[in-house]
């Protein structure tokens, strides 16, 4: 029988399935943080459970913790007490701990691909919705809430109905400028922010094919923002190249490889949905409103409500026109902005921090803006720091700051003040995201760095020589 | 996780669609380490920056069933959001479209989260701003909604329902399959990584 990748690597994690019933699926890797696990351990506690498989569970601190004087404790009490509790529960359950100031500590989503954790065919979970990001290594991966949390630290199991399939096949080539994030930004923009609602998607096409392991991963980590709870990306020479050498990939690399590339759609396969792209077409992609499918290409202007067709779109333009405090038919290129955020598990790898830097070399961010680099794990800082990246971000002006999720969610002191507009390499643009009042335009790394330079939102090409 | 049978309550019209998870309840307070005492946070920013907003109305004080736009509950899979509805006393929420991790989380906490179609969501936003005081019941034994003379169907999986129904946690129930559990971690690939 022909099948999906999706469903090669679900069938592959049936433990049990039974007439009416969801499916009961392993878990081979369960990523912890600080945010979404306290409830859960204090669930186990209560009901006299053990961890079932500590030595399949890895976990971080990442959301509240700070960018900068990592070596204090942390001053908000509430967000220390917090790391406490993590600290503490996986002391108690026997758990690997990447606690703040440890050379592998980062954001959930970048360590796992970077200890060599995340592998093709794996099912990964972790509560927190961007774990798509791990479908970039043909991974089944998704975000789950606190409940099954605790389930998966009980079981080491999920009980689960399959998603539906989608294909998003973007064909044709990437131009110069143009990125992963446009790819994801415009996909979104294309089927809305429910479009992937039930779905998994997978993306393939010669311009997925034609991406980094590091692009694949932003473009997985945004499905989320399309409704869907996971997005794979089928492994290939790429990902197994990204792979090779890393700690915890397998000894019997041959074996694994050869399992590896049988982990593919087959040919006649039926998805459920199938959406197509035309990467020649892409241009940078930024957003004007306040959720992830709101978004144009940087060419355009801020549209006008009454454009809008369905009544829904149109009132939803409006509110989220009057909290951007936007006029249509504003060009996008002249919004000003007070603050550039580079960061975050969409765009805090190491090659995120390349094009912004090579971008920044020579240039100075613009007076009265304020630019944060927050690389998305301490290895990605020290990699940085290696290639002198830290002191190109430092001589253009920009903070140079250690990891975490930082302004992405505003845990952290890292926040948007009321009122502030920020250019953000993160992935939502929700009202307050990025704290109480903050304005937010979601882009790539290399409009992050010409908008610092400009003041204004802007692409590299608008900066000249 | 509390039993849920049938529920009578008053309805919330949230004239809202995308409603996502940090505007249900803000990053901000997911700082605590404890399961209940959310209800501060619930729609914090709307309440406190919109002072026409409907949780901030009188006459809808007390209601116990939101309707809100579609995809309600997108975004983050805090399961906090769930929690803050339940505690600031809601037991249904209707939608004509959820957040898949949302959904999810309600329907193992116990909020009882409803799919029906838009239409059905506009005449419950009707009735609700024309009476607020109008009481609505919803059946999930039957699961049908019924509001004065209107009464519709509303689907859920046999499986959610018994399981709302009986008030039964998912682990528990998990562990009964123990066996099977043991048989396929005996066959799992080598390969694959430990941590440590």
């Amino acid at each position: 029988m022909v099948k999906t990748l999706a469903e090669k690597v679900w069938d592959a994690h049936l433990v049990r399935r039974h007439e009416g019933e969801p499916d009961l699926i392993y878990v081979d890797l369960h990523l912890v943080h600080e945010v979404t696990s306290p409830q859960a351990f204090d669930g186990l506690r209560l009901a006299g459970r053990q961890v079932r498989r500590p030595e399949l569970t890895i976990a971080t601190e990442d959301h509240n913790v700070p960018t900068e004087d990592i070596q204090l404790p942390i001053a908000d009490e509430v967000s220390r007490l917090q790391v406490e509790t993590l600290r503490q529960n996986c002391a108690d359950f026997g758990i690997r701990l990447y606690p703040m100031g440890d050379r592998d500590q980062g954001i959930v989503h970048v360590i796992g691909p970077q200890l060599g954790l995340t592998q093709p065919g794996m099912t990964v979970v972790c509560g927190d919705s961007h774990t798509s990001t791990h479908g970039a290594f043909g991974a089944l991966a998704f975000g789950i809430g606190t409940s099954e949390v605790e389930h998966v630290l009980a079981t080491q199991t999920l009980s689960l109905r399959p998603f539906k399939t989608m294909a998003v096949t973007v064909t044709g080539q990437l131009r110069p400028g143009v990125t992963a994030k446009d790819i994801i930004l415009a996909v979104i923009a294309k089927i809305g922010t429910g479009g992937g609602q039930g779905y998994l998607i997978e993306y393939r096409g010669p311009a997925i094919e034609a991406l980094s392991m590091e692009a694949r991963m932003t473009v997985c980590n945004m499905s989320i923002e399309a409704g869907a709870r996971a997005g794979m990306i089928a492994p290939d020479d790429t990902t197994f190249d990204f792979l090779a050498g890393r700690q915890h990939t397998p000894a019997d690399w041959d074996t694994a490889v050869d399992y590896w590339r049988t982990l593919r759609t087959d040919d006649g396969a039926a998805f459920d949905a199938e959406v197509v792209l035309d990467a020649d077409e892409l241009t940078p992609f930024v957003t004007w409103g306040t959720n992830p499918g709101q978004g144009s290409t940087l060419d355009a202007t801020v549209p006008d409500p009454a454009s809008f067709d369905d009544t829904d779109d149109r009132a939803s333009a409006e509110r989220a026109l009057a909290y951007m405090d936007l006029r249509p038919g504003t060009p996008l290129r002249e919004i000003a902005v007070d603050t550039v955020f580079l960061g975050s598990c969409t765009n805090g790898r190491i090659e995120d921090l390349r094009a912004a830097a090579a971008v920044l070399k020579g240039r100075h961010v613009a007076a009265g803006v304020r630019m944060l680099v927050v690389p998305g794990s301490m290895k990605v800082k020290e990699q940085a720091e290696t290639e002198g990246l830290d002191q190109v971000f430092a001589d253009a002006g920009a903070e140079w700051r250690s990891a975490g999720c930082s302004m992405c969610l505003g845990m952290n002191p890292d926040q948007l003040a009321p009122g502030e507009r920020s250019a953000s390499t993160s992935n939502r643009n929700f009202e307050g995201r990025q704290g109480k009042g903050g304005r937010t335009h979601l882009v790539s790394p290399l409009v992050a760095a010409a908008t610092a330079v400009r003041g204004t939102l802007s692409a590299p090409a608008d900066l000249g020589d | 996780m509390e039993k849920f049978r049938r529920h009578t309550g008053r309805v919330l019209p949230l004239r809202r669609s995308n409603v996502d998870t940090d505007q249900i309840i803000p990053a901000v307070y997911l700082k605590r380490v404890a399961r209940t005492g959310f209800e501060d946070g619930l729609f914090a920013a709307w309440r406190a920056k919109e002072p026409d907003f409907v949780l901030n109305r009188p006459e809808y004080a007390g209601a116990s069933i939101l309707v809100a736009g579609s995809d309600f509950g997108t975004g983050s899979s805090r399961e906090h959001a769930v929690w803050a509805l339940l505690d600031y006393g809601f037991r249904v929420v209707v939608s004509s479209r959820y957040g898949d991790i949302f959904r999810g989380n309600s329907l193992k906490s116990g909020l009882l989260t409803v799919l029906v179609d838009q239409a059905t969501v506009e005449k419950l936003w009707e009735d609700a701003e024309s009476d607020p005081a109008a009481e609505v019941t919803v059946d999930l034994e039957a699961r049908v909604i019924t509001a004065g003379d209107f009464v519709t169907a509303f689907a859920l999986d046999d499986y959610s329902r018994w399981r709302l129904l009986e008030g039964l946690d998912d682990i528990s129930v998990t562990c009964q399959h123990e066996a099977d559990i043991v048989t396929f971690e005996a066959a799992r690939m080598h390969w694959l990584p430990v941590t440590g």
